[in-house]
C-alpha cells in the first residue's frame, strides 16, 4: 500500500513539493500539453533524451521533428511551423540554442514576432562535467536584449511545469531556461505561476535577494544564514526576467538597505544586469551581484562548481554582510 | 473569391512581367536606394508565380487556402512590392515611398507592417527553413497548399541553405518548390570568383531533391517547371534558374555594380524605352 501511494506521489505531474530537474518537468509538462493541445510541435537537435522531449516524440510522433545537429535550420523551421497556427517548442542545449542560432532568433522569430516557445535544457554551471563548451552562462543576455522575446527562468519543477503551460498560452516567442541538474522544490503548494509576476517570499529590512532559478533556493538558505545573525534579508523569485516585474523590485528597494541578485549566469547582462538597470533609473540603491564573474566555467560535479565560483548561500551571506558594513 | 489574375497565357505573362519591371525600377528610382540587379533578374520567376501558379487573395492575405512565397532573398524586397501591387494587395501609388520612415515598405521586407509578406527576410539563408516549417505545418493539416521560396545564388553559400536542403529532403517536402535564382552575381562580383557554388545541380540532386535546370527568362519554361514541380511526390523540387542580373535593362545586366545601385532620373528614362 506505501509503495502504490508513494508511486501515485511520484505520478502527480504538477510536481508540487518535489526536487526534479527542471528539464525533468519540461519533458512531462510536454506530454500533457500534447494530449490538451493538438496545436503543439516539438523539435530537437539530436538531443531528445537529454531535453526531454523524447518522451512527447514517442507519443506524437507526427508531431515530433528531429531536425539533426542543425539549430539554425531548427529554429527557421519552427518559425514556419508557428505561421501555419502550430505552437512549436524547439529544444537543445541553451549554449547552441541562443548561441548558434541567436540570428535566427532575432530575425526571424523576434521581428516577426513569431509563436514560437525556446525550452532550452543545459543551462549554467551545473551542466557540471561537460565543461565550458556546454555551460551557457551568456544565454539569459542574449535573449533579454531581443525586442519582444519573454525571458524565463522557472526555479523548480513545480514552475516550470506552469511556466510551460503559460508559454504554451502566451503569443510570442518565449524564452524558457531550464537545467540539467535535480532542484529542491522551492514554490508553496498554491503558487500559481503568471508571465511577469514575480514570488517575494518575504522584503528584508536590511538587504533582499532577487533570485533566479537554482539560486533561489540558495537565496532561502542564505536568508535562514543572515537570520541567525540578526541580519533582516527577504528574498524574491524574478523568475521572469523579461518582462521584468518592476513593482516587486520597487518595493524591495524602498524597504532594504541592499539589494543581492543571484544567478547561475554571467553577471554581464542577466538578471542583475536587468535589475540594476531597472533600479537605477527608478529606485536607485545599491546592487550587488553574484553570479559567474566574466569567466568561463570548467568541468566537475555541479556542486563543487557552485562552490568554486561562489554561486553559494554562504557566498551570499558573506556578502550580504560586507556589503552592509 | 478566387484569384481572378491567374492566367496560363504566355503573352499575358510577360506583359506582367514587363509591367513589374517598370514599377520595379520606377520605384527604385524614387526612393534613390535598393536592390535593382536581383529584382530584375527574378522578375519572371515571380510574375509566374503570382500571375499563374499560386492560389492567393489579394483581399484576404490570410486566407488558409492560399499558397505561400517565401522571398529568401529578402533584398529583392522591390520586386515582391512591385507584385503584391500589381496583384492588388495595396494600392500602387504605396510603392512610392518605398524605403521612407514609418512606411510599411521597409528596405527589407516585414511581415509585421505589410500584408502579403509571408514573413520577414533581409539577413540571407534563412528562407528555406521557414519555407520548411510551413510546409510541415500544412501537411499536418492536411492543407493542399504549396510553398514557394526564391533564393541567391551567392545566398546558397550559406550554411543554413544546406542544412534546410537536408530537412526538405528527409522529411519529403513535396509540397515545397524552390527557385535559385541563377545571376551568377553577388556583391563582390561573379560567385564563381567569391564563392564557387558549383556544381549547383549536382549539390541539390546530392541532398535529394527533384532538380530541374530552366532558363529563368523563358516564361514557357517557367510554367512548365512549375506545371511539373507540382507532379513530383515524396521529395521537395528546386527550380535551378539561370538569369541575367538586371535583366530587362542593358545597361544593367550582367553588372555586379548594380546589385544596390538605383537608376538615375535619365537612366529610367532609357530603361523605360528599352522596356517599352
Ligand atoms: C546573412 C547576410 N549576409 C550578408 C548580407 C548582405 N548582402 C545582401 S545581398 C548580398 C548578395 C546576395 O547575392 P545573391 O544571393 O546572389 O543575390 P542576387 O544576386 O540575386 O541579388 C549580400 C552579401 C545579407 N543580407 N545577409
Ligand atoms: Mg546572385
Amino acid at each position: 500500500m506505501g509503495s502504490r501511494d508513494q508511486e501515485q506521489k511520484t505520478q502527480n505531474t504538477d510536481f508540487a513539493g518535489q526536487a526534479v530537474a527542471t528539464r525533468d518537468a519540461y519533458g512531462a509538462a510536454l506530454l500533457e500539453l500534447g494530449k490538451s493541445n493538438k496545436n503543439i510541435v516539438v523539435l530537437d537537435a539530436d538531443l531528445s533524451g537529454s531535453t526531454k522531449t523524447k518522451g512527447f516524440s514517442k507519443a506524437f510522433p507526427e508531431r515530433f521533428f528531429n531536425m539533426g545537429i542543425s539549430e539554425q535550420d531548427m529554429i527557421g523551421t519552427a518559425g514556419g511551423l508557428s505561421l501555419t497556427g502550430k505552437v512549436p517548442f524547439a529544444s537543445t542545449f541553451a549554449v547552441f540554442e541562443t548561441g548558434r542560432a541567436w540570428e535566427q532568433i532575432r530575425q526571424t522569430l523576434c521581428y516577426s514576432h513569431l509563436n514560437v516557445k525556446l525550452a532550452a535544457t543545459h543551462s549554467g554551471i551545473t551542466v557540471g562535467e561537460d565543461g565550458a563548451s556546454h555551460q551557457s552562462l551568456e544565454d539569459i543576455a542574449l535573449m533579454r536584449v531581443l525586442p519582444g522575446m519573454t525571458v524565463i527562468v522557472p526555479a523548480d519543477g513545480f514552475e516550470t511545469k506552469q511556466a510551460i503551460d503559460a508559454a504554451a498560452e502566451f503569443e510570442g516567442p518565449v524564452y524558457i531556461r531550464l537545467g540539467r541538474s535535480k532542484v529542491p522544490a522551492v514554490m508553496p503548494k498554491d503558487y500559481k505561476f503568471q508571465i511577469g509576476k514575480a514570488y517575494t517570499y518575504s522584503l528584508g529590512k536590511d538587504a533582499t535577494i532577487v533570485a533566479a532559478g537554482i539560486m533561489v533556493s540558495a537565496a532561502l538558505e542564505a536568508k535562514e544564514i543572515l537570520s541567525k545573525e540578526g541580519i533582516d534579508a527577504g528574498v524574491i523569485n524574478m523568475s521572469t526576467i523579461k518582462p521584468l516585474d518592476g513593482g516587486a523590485l520597487l518595493a524591495a528597494a524602498d524597504k532594504s538597505k541592499l539589494i543581492l541578485t543571484a544567478e547561475e549566469h554571467s553577471i554581464i547582462g542577466g538578471l542583475g544586469s536587468a535589475v540594476a538597470e531597472f533600479l537605477s533609473e527608478n529606485h536607485p540603491v545599491k546592487v550587488v551581484k553574484i553570479g559567474m564573474r566574466d569567466t568561463f566555467g570548467c568541468s566537475g560535479p555541479p556542486k563543487e562548481l557552485l562552490q568554486l565560483y561562489g554561486l553559494t548561500a554562504a557566498n551570499m551571506a558573506e556578502t550580504i554582510k560586507e556589503s552592509l558594513r | 473569391m478566387q484569384s481572378i489574375l491567374n492566367s496560363r497565357d504566355i503573352s499575358y505573362l510577360k506583359e506582367r512581367a514587363r509591367e513589374m519591371r517598370i514599377e520595379i525600377l520606377k520605384m527604385l528610382e524614387k526612393s534613390g536606394s535598393g536592390h535593382t540587379g536581383g529584382s530584375l533578374s527574378a522578375t519572371d520567376i515571380v510574375a509566374a508565380l503570382y500571375f499563374y501558379k499560386m492560389k492567393h487573395r489579394p483581399d484576404n492575405p490570410d486566407w488558409a487556402g492560399r499558397d505561400r512565397f517565401i522571398l529568401s532573398k529578402g533584398h529583392a524586397a522591390p520586386l515582391l512590392y512591385t507584385t503584391l501591387a500589381l496583384t492588388g494587395y495595396f494600392d500602387k501609388s504605396l510603392l512610392d515611398s518605398l524605403r521612407r520612415v514609418g512606411c510599411p515598405l521597409q528596405g527589407h521586407p516585414s511581415s509585421k507592417m505589410l500584408n502579403g509578406v509571408e514573413i520577414s527576410t533581409g539577413s540571407l539563408g534563412q528562407g528555406l527553413s521557414i519555407a520548411n516549417g510551413i510546409a510541415m505545418g500544412l501537411r499536418l493539416d492536411k492543407n493542399p497548399s504549396r510553398v514557394y521560396c526564391l533564393l541567391g545564388d551567392g545566398e546558397t553559400q550559406e550554411g543554413q541553405v544546406w542544412e534546410a536542403a537536408m530537412s526538405a529532403s528527409h522529411y519529403r517536402l513535396d509540397n515545397l518548390c524552390a527557385f535559385v535564382d541563377l545571376n551568377g552575381l553577388q556583391i563582390d562580383g561573379r560567385c564563381c570568383d567569391v564563392m564557387n557554388i558549383e556544381p549547383v545541380g549536382d549539390k541539390w540532386r546530392a541532398f535529394g531533391w527533384h532538380t530541374l535546370s530552366i532558363d529563368g527568362h523563358d516564361m514557357q519554361a517557367i510554367v512548365d517547371a512549375l506545371d511539373e514541380a507540382e507532379k513530383v511526390k515524396g521529395k521537395p523540387c528546386m527550380i535551378l534558374a539561370k538569369t541575367v542580373k538586371g535583366k530587362g535593362v542593358s545597361f544593367f545586366e550582367g553588372k555586379a555594380e548594380y546589385h544596390g545601385v538605383t537608376p538615375t532620373k535619365e537612366e529610367l528614362e532609357l530603361a523605360i524605352k528599352e522596356l517599352s
